[in-house]
């Protein structure tokens, strides 16, 4: 209300002039932002793309992809938001061992999963905004099926950009691993501890 | 992933990972529906666990069997057979949500197909990027207004919703090459599309166990796969406007804890 007030009709004309000059650039932040989700998945893709193709051993591409989860991806928040309302009760440190064994997990679970891209490659299209968030489409090329969208949501909320979630044909990795993490956990009698030690055998 | 078919106990469309294209115009515009609705999750877990152990004890080992007796280019024209066995059924339900590019897209691949593509062995449309239209007539009542209904797991073949097992039945009763081939033909045209099925759970084998075997609750982890990919896949007639929809994707910044 103070703020009406004060708009005086010299500083009125003040703000418009800078409103206007605002809306008249290409709002460099948002495009920034955009470009640099599309260079992260850029980045992540010719990494997979090199793995694929690189022809290693299970165990030497299982590494490869830990790595590269570990430099692309947010995995604490992703660790915190698959461990759902059990996250709220538990300790620092807890969270800090859940992530970690997560981290390893996750990256042996959807290592796997890549092999069967081997033989086919993954080319980004474009990045958006969605929500509070980038969304990085691409499409998955595979020998013996008709190619298949691979969408990416990327976040700097970490402070640089870093990708959050995979939805491979609306089929999102966040909700399917707050799935099989609550079932994890309900296996346990929801002990935190119990199942950090017991992922470094899933 | 391209599971074309609906696979037995996995029946996850195009399912890699975790798991069609063409911007279509001119449909109703059905919500798709959120969250998921499973009132009969006790005897939907009966069926489940009836379907692994025939995953287990037959499907997955003949698939396994057939992708090592049976060399790749055989079983990607046994896949192509298939799908072109399919196209006159996915035309009929182009027309019915009337869609009319979408049916005109299939009967050219049809045509392309069967004429070049040497009787449906070679998917010559698809190396132009003519790529199939899939439908069914679960799709044609989601266009028509129905709405998804119940989840249910259904013995044999899987994952899927009240409304969708209504248009499994319609598709197979209706279905246009059955009607149209003599008894035998029918027949072998059942066969393709059993082998089709047992390539498909062969290709994409690691993804299949990983889901049924290695979840901590496979019930679980099947219907929510199924039900994302299938409202994928309905959705994408009308693609969420970014700015407004509620795409119902996940936003961990904002929600922390899944809530």
């Amino acid at each position: 209300m103070a703020n009406d007030l004060a708009l005086t009709r010299r500083s009125f004309a003040l703000s418009l002039g800078a409103g206007l000059a605002l809306l008249a650039l290409p709002n460099p932040a948002a495009a920034l932002t955009a470009d640099e989700a599309k260079i992260l998945v850029d980045k992540v893709v010719a990494d997979i793309n090199a793995i694929i193709g690189s022809g290693n051993d299970e165990a030497a591409m299982l590494r490869r992809f830990e790595k590269l989860f570990a430099a692309y991806a947010d995995v604490p928040t992703i660790a915190r938001s698959a461990l759902g309302p059990a996250a709220r009760q538990a300790s620092d440190a807890q969270l800090k061992g859940f992530a970690k064994a997560f981290q390893g997990y996750i990256s042996r679970k959807y290592g796997r999963r890549f092999r069967e891209f081997i033989g086919g490659r993954i080319e980004v299209a474009e990045a958006k905004p969605l929500k509070s968030y980038f969304e990085v489409v691409s499409t998955a090329y595979l020998q013996g099926s008709s190619p298949f969208e691979v969408r990416w949501h990327v976040s700097d909320n970490a402070g640089k950009s870093l990708f959050f979630n995979i939805i491979i044909e609306g089929v999102n990795m966040l909700a399917s691993e707050r799935t099989e993490i609550g079932a994890l956990l309900d296996q346990r009698g929801g002990d935190v501890d119990k199942l950090i030690a017991d992922m470094a055998g899933l | 992933m391209g599971l074309k078919k609906p696979s037995m106990p996995g029946r996850l469309p195009r399912l890699g990972l975790v798991l069609a294209a063409g911007l279509l115009a001119g449909c109703a515009a059905v919500p798709v529906t959120q969250g998921i609705n499973d009132p009969y999750e006790l005897t939907n877990r009966k069926i489940h666990g009836f379907n692994k152990g025939l995953d287990r004890a037959v499907l997955r080992p003949v698939a396994k069997a057939y992708g090592a007796v049976v060399p790749g280019p055989a079983r990607r024209a046994v896949d192509n057979v298939a799908d072109t066995l399919d196209l006159p059924g996915d035309i009929l339900n182009n027309i019915l949500q009337a869609r009319v590019e979408n049916a005109a897209n299939n009967t050219l691949r049809l045509a392309l197909n069967l004429t070049v593509g040497i009787g449906g062995l070679v998917d010559v449309a698809g190396a132009i990027g003519l790529d199939e239209a899939q439908t069914d007539f679960g799709e044609t009542l989601h266009v028509w207004g129905v709405g998804e209904g119940a989840y249910l797991e259904r013995p044999f073949t899987g994952p899927t919703t009240a409304r969708d097992s209504v248009g499994g039945v319609v598709d197979l009763v209706l279905n246009p090459v059955r009607l149209a081939l003599p008894e035998r033909g029918a027949i072998a045209a059942t066969a393709v599309q059993v082998l089709s099925v047992l390539g498909t759970r062969d290709r994409f084998s690691q993804t299949v166990d990983s889901v049924l075997y290695d979840s901590a609750d496979s019930y679980a982890q099947s219907r929510l796969l199924y039900l994302q990919n299938r409202r994928f896949a309905l959705g994408q007639a009308a693609p969420p406007d970014a700015e407004t929809a509620d795409d119902g994707f996940i936003d961990p910044y904002e929600d922390p804890y899944g809530e």
